[in-house]
């Protein structure tokens, strides 16, 4: 058992390091109650699957059950230590609510039946519409959480075997922004930085990023550098008062939605300071002069309007960025997620481009990934891009995927950017899409506006295939529902934010009749008789190392080239940096460390959009403004929010993550110790916000918006007055009552806005108005929100959450412990 | 001098231009897209409306105020789009496509008069007016193009 409490401490102790040292090991570990590492059978190689940062790990086995797991000590990414979240999550595949057998609806209930019957039911389906109305008929959306191998494979099925262009993921609400920014400034996605760059920065800046709680262990490295000699100087720009911003030499905290009016600030006291590199710029970039002449409009005092901060902080800001000799900056959701998310996020890359801070021990960027598994869709072409970060536009790529695949190539849509996850459900709610496959994601709850999603997913028009682990709202209103394997029970390769690939085993049987969504993608192709150009059958892989094979053929060549990896590697080596191929066996830490982009025209993955309209550009205009294949410094001006507090709604309404949960919590609700420290839904006001509307700690009240309500308890927290947050995490599947919405739901996304980035397609959801109505006195319980994390009380006494002995409690769909 | 003519029909086209913007925002609500987007876009119409009426006196011109756009009077885009929702969300991307050419192309000849005249305040007008318009134009097209394949297969 580990010394401290991984719940109370989730950051646990101190390990202090100076710039340039290696980050000292501390292995985490936890296992089942009873159990000594000395009576484990076998420790099986795996990384985290419940956050993007890609903690490796083994995974402990006894008599065929999954008993605990411990962190490796010998990891880049970890160096040993472990998320709370993956020292307890572990328990939920243990859950006697797993789902075991294949589901179908009769009679307006979903019943148990066999493989051969459910999937006979979606296949008939499947080539209906194909020969009635064509592959465009046809829907997927998948998830941030399976493997390589099983996006590849689905990418194969649909651009390839099917042909339809109606494929995307819920990387889209996490990572979309994030592909986009990378692809608009350098050319192509892949992180330009690696998290080794936290070891040797002198400034770490993070925009919208509340690492505590979204890379618990990455924030640990920064905690160990912040304890040791030299420490870096921290630049925190967030609304919540986070554990970051508690850190953070400056802390800046604008109105939400106006993070491209500060940022342009910031770039224009960058400019008239001269802390510009002049030759990295003339060297390596385009588009400089018109950031320049667009910034010149943005001083500080006028960005203070915008933002409502003092103009003198946003001097410092810029100042401490200006005198970093080695910045690194990170960016999160505050930014993808909120108005002009990719815009702000491109300015970020700028302030690195300027200062020629890219490439070298801790100058670097590093646009997150919210999600474990977020990178491969990207790189394997499920979340609306094309395989191996080929352009759709460029005929070239699409005739070389379609070699590695070996197709013709017009069988691959390449008539428009592939679909979006929110025009998918808009083609769904128009019924111009009758089938859609949800794998391992949970619409229902994660996406803007549930009501209107409700009703999409529910329309009888509309076939709907799920595929989960677990019954989830969205599983509730399947047609089919298919029992999924998952971490643990499958083999396969995953890749975190830093480029780092992971391979993660199979530790144990799945239960009953639940199999690998690899294998579950494969069945559909063969029972669809989808056939290669030489008559084999297609995909022409049939498990985990023959598809990882075909994958490293479709990527080879590309920036993200896995040519140099195999599973035996992966196994004895541990996490390794992508590209790796035979020039680079050892894999590479760093993007761009030449100066060099995957920018030329014939090279680049898109041609790039307008930062505010979000049309996209030609290949004959990106010639004309990038024939060098440089850098693309793009600026973009201030464009307000479409939904703005108002008198009817005077609140701004942000959403997101705590600490101890994942999603939407399928897993980390069945894991007793994450229930208990975050049990139920609760809304954060600022203490002056609460007073005004005689408000006290655990009161009852109402969050509303012009979609629908939430009722929670409020913690009054050091939030910014004005803005209220509600994490995204609660759904109905362990209140009994699926249909909520209405009247007092517990989702978030009741509340939001159908609106999105014009450029990354990802919804906005930290920028809608809302009202708040006290809902008379409680009866003296503070929220259940954490008070370890961002959520932390202000002005009550409130028990620290922490964890408590596992005796004598029931938890839901877990029995008792 | 014939400036003060371009001026005036660019002041007719672009409150012509917002106002069709805030119609096809209005008429799309469920288009979230376009209706978010068009919504943007008529406001950078409104601001190059208020920019010319603050430069068009110097050339004797007195232009009315936005808010009276003359009706654009385009009529029917495609056949069919009263009674079809899909194809009057392409006609409407149609129209806001060519009506913003017309106006990127009175811009551009405007930025012709005030170099030949060399009125600095002017060439200054144009040149941050001037590429609104086409990206204008790029919007309507990129969103043709990525729609209509749905639409027009449906």
């Amino acid at each position: 058992m580990p010394s401290r409490d991984p719940i109370a401490e989730p950051w646990g102790t101190r390990t202090p390091y100076g710039p340039g040292d290696p980050w000292p090991a501390r292995v985490d570990l936890h296992l089942a109650e009873g159990v000594e590492p000395d009576q484990v059978d076998r420790w099986v190689r795996s990384a985290s699957l419940l956050h993007s940062n890609g903690d490796a790990m083994d995974i402990a086995v006894k008599d065929g059950r999954i008993v605990g797991v411990r962190g490796r000590a010998e990891d880049r990414v970890n160096r040993g230590r472990l998320d709370p979240k993956d020292l307890y999550g572990w328990q939920a595949g243990h859950s006697p609510d797993r789902l075991t057998r294949p589901l179908v609806r009769r009679g307006g209930e979903l019943v148990e039946t066999d493989w051969d019957t459910a999937m006979d039911l979606v296949v008939e389906r499947s080539r209906g519409l194909l020969d009635e109305r064509g592959p465009s008929a046809l829907g997927f959306y998948t998830s941030g959480q399976l493997f390589l191998e099983e996006y590849h494979t689905l990418a194969a099925l649909c651009h390839g075997a099917i042909g339809t262009n109606h494929l995307d993921g819920n990387t889209r609400l996490c990572t979309a922004t994030a592909a986009a920014a990378l692809k608009e400034s350098f050319g192509c996605d892949g992180q330009p930085g690696s998290y080794a760059d936290i070891d040797h920065a002198d400034v770490i800046a993070l925009y919208g990023h509340n690492m505590a709680e979204t890379q618990a262990v990455l924030w640990t490295r920064v905690l160990d550098r912040l304890a040791g000699p030299n420490p870096p100087r921290l630049l925190c720009v967030d609304p919540r008062p986070t554990p970051v911003a508690r850190e953070a030499a400056l802390h800046l905290a604008p109105r939400p939605g106006t993070n491209v009016a500060l940022m342009n600030a910031i770039l224009h006291e960058l400019i008239r300071t001269d802390r510009v590199d002049h030759a990295y710029v003339e060297a390596h970039t385009v588009g400089y002069g018109e950031l320049v002449r667009l910034t010149a409009d943005y001083p500080p005092e006028r960005a203070a309007e915008i933002c409502d901060l003092p103009a003198q902080g946003i001097r410092e800001a810029a100042a401490l960025l200006g005198g970093a000799e080695r910045l690194l900056s990170t960016v999160l959701q505050g930014f993808y997620q909120s108005n002009q998310a990719t815009a702000a996020a491109v300015q970020v890359n700028n302030v690195h481009l300027l200062r020629g801070m890219l490439g070298r021990p801790g100058a670097g960027v590093l646009q997150m990934n919210g999600q474990p598994t977020a990178e491969n869709t990207r790189e394997c072409g499920a979340d609306g891009d094309m395989t191996g970060f080929r352009n759709w536009n460029n005929d070239r790529h699409v005739a070389d995927l379609a070699a590695a695949w070996n197709l013709d190539p017009a069988r691959i849509p390449h008539y428009a950017p592939p679909t979006h996850a929110m025009q998918i459900m808009r083609y769904a709610e128009k019924g111009s899409i009758r089938f859609l496959w949800v794998s391992a994601t949970n619409p229902a709850v994660s996406l803007p506006e549930l009501r209107r999603i409700r009703e999409v997913l529910a329309h009888r028009d509309l076939f709907l295939v799920v595929q989960d682990v677990f019954m989830t709202e969205t599983a509730e209103l399947a047609d089919v529902v298919l029992p999924a394997a998952t971490w643990g029970e499958k083999t396969g390769t995953f890749t975190n934010s830093d480029r780092t690939v992971h391979l993660s085993e199979k530790a144990v049987e799945p239960p009953g009749q639940a199999r690998p969504d690899l294998d579950i993608f494969l069945d559909y192709a063969r029972r669809m008789g989808f056939r290669d150009r030489d008559g084999r059958p297609f995909p022409q892989w049939h498990d985990p190392a023959s598809a990882f094979e075909a994958w490293k053929r479709a990527g080879a060549g590309r920036p993200c080239d896995y040519s140099g990896l195999t599973y035996d590697l992966l196994r004895d080596a541990g996490g390794i940096q992508w590209p790796c191929d035979a020039d680079r066996p050892e894999g590479t830490e760093r993007l761009y460390a030449d100066g060099r982009f995957w920018a030329s025209p014939e090279e680049c993955e898109s041609y790039g959009r307008d930062l505010v309209t979000g049309a996209p550009l030609e290949e004959a205009e990106y010639r004309a403004a990038n024939p060098g294949g440089l850098a693309m410094i793009k600026a973009a001006e201030y464009v307000a929010p479409h939904e703005e507090p108002s008198g009817e709604y005077p609140f701004t309404l942000i959403t997101g993550r705590t600490l101890y949960h994942f999603h939407t919590r399928t897993k980390t609700a069945r894991a007793p110790e994450l229930q208990r420290a975050a049990p139920e839904v609760w809304v954060e006001v600022s203490a002056s916000d609460a007073r005004e509307a005689g408000i006290a700690e655990g009161d009852p009240v109402e969050v509303r918006s012009a979609r629908g309500a939430v009722v929670a308890r409020a913690r009054v927290s050091g939030i910014r007055p004005g803005v209220l947050f509600v994490p995204f995490h609660y759904g109905y599947w362990d209140t009994g009552a699926p249909d909520a919405g209405g009247a007092g739901g517990r989702a978030a996304n009741e509340l939001s806005a159908t609106d999105w980035d014009p450029v990354s397609k990802q919804p906005l959801y930290k920028t809608a108005a809302a009202r708040l109505r006290a809902l008379g006195p409680g009866d003296g319980r503070p929220s259940p929100a954490p008070t370890t994390t961002a959520s932390a009380p202000v002005g009550a006494e409130v028990a620290r959450t922490r964890g408590e002995p596992d005796t004598r409690e029931t938890y839901p769909g877990g029995g008792t412990r | 001098m014939r400036i003060g003519v371009a001026l005036r029909e660019l002041h007719r086209s672009e409150s012509a231009l917002s106002a069709e913007f805030l119609r096809v925002a209005g008429r799309h609500p469920q288009e979230h897209e376009v209706r978010h987007v068009a919504g943007d876009l008529a406001a950078w119409s409104r601001d190059h409306v208020l920019t010319i009426a603050g430069i068009a006196p110097r050339y004797g011109v007195e232009p009315d105020g936005p808010g009276s756009p003359e009706p654009s009077g385009e009529g029917r885009e495609l056949p069919g789009e009263e009674s079809d929702a899909d194809l009057l969300l392409l006609a409407d991307l149609r129209r806001l496509y060519r009506m913003s050419a017309g106006v990127a192309l009175d811009w551009d000849l405007l930025g012709q008069g005030a170099r030949v005249v060399g009125d600095s305040g002017l060439i200054e007008v144009t040149r941050r007016c001037a590429p609104r318009s086409v990206r204008r134009m790029r919007w309507a097209r990129g969103m043709l193009r990525a729609l209509s394949p749905q639409i027009l297969a449906g």
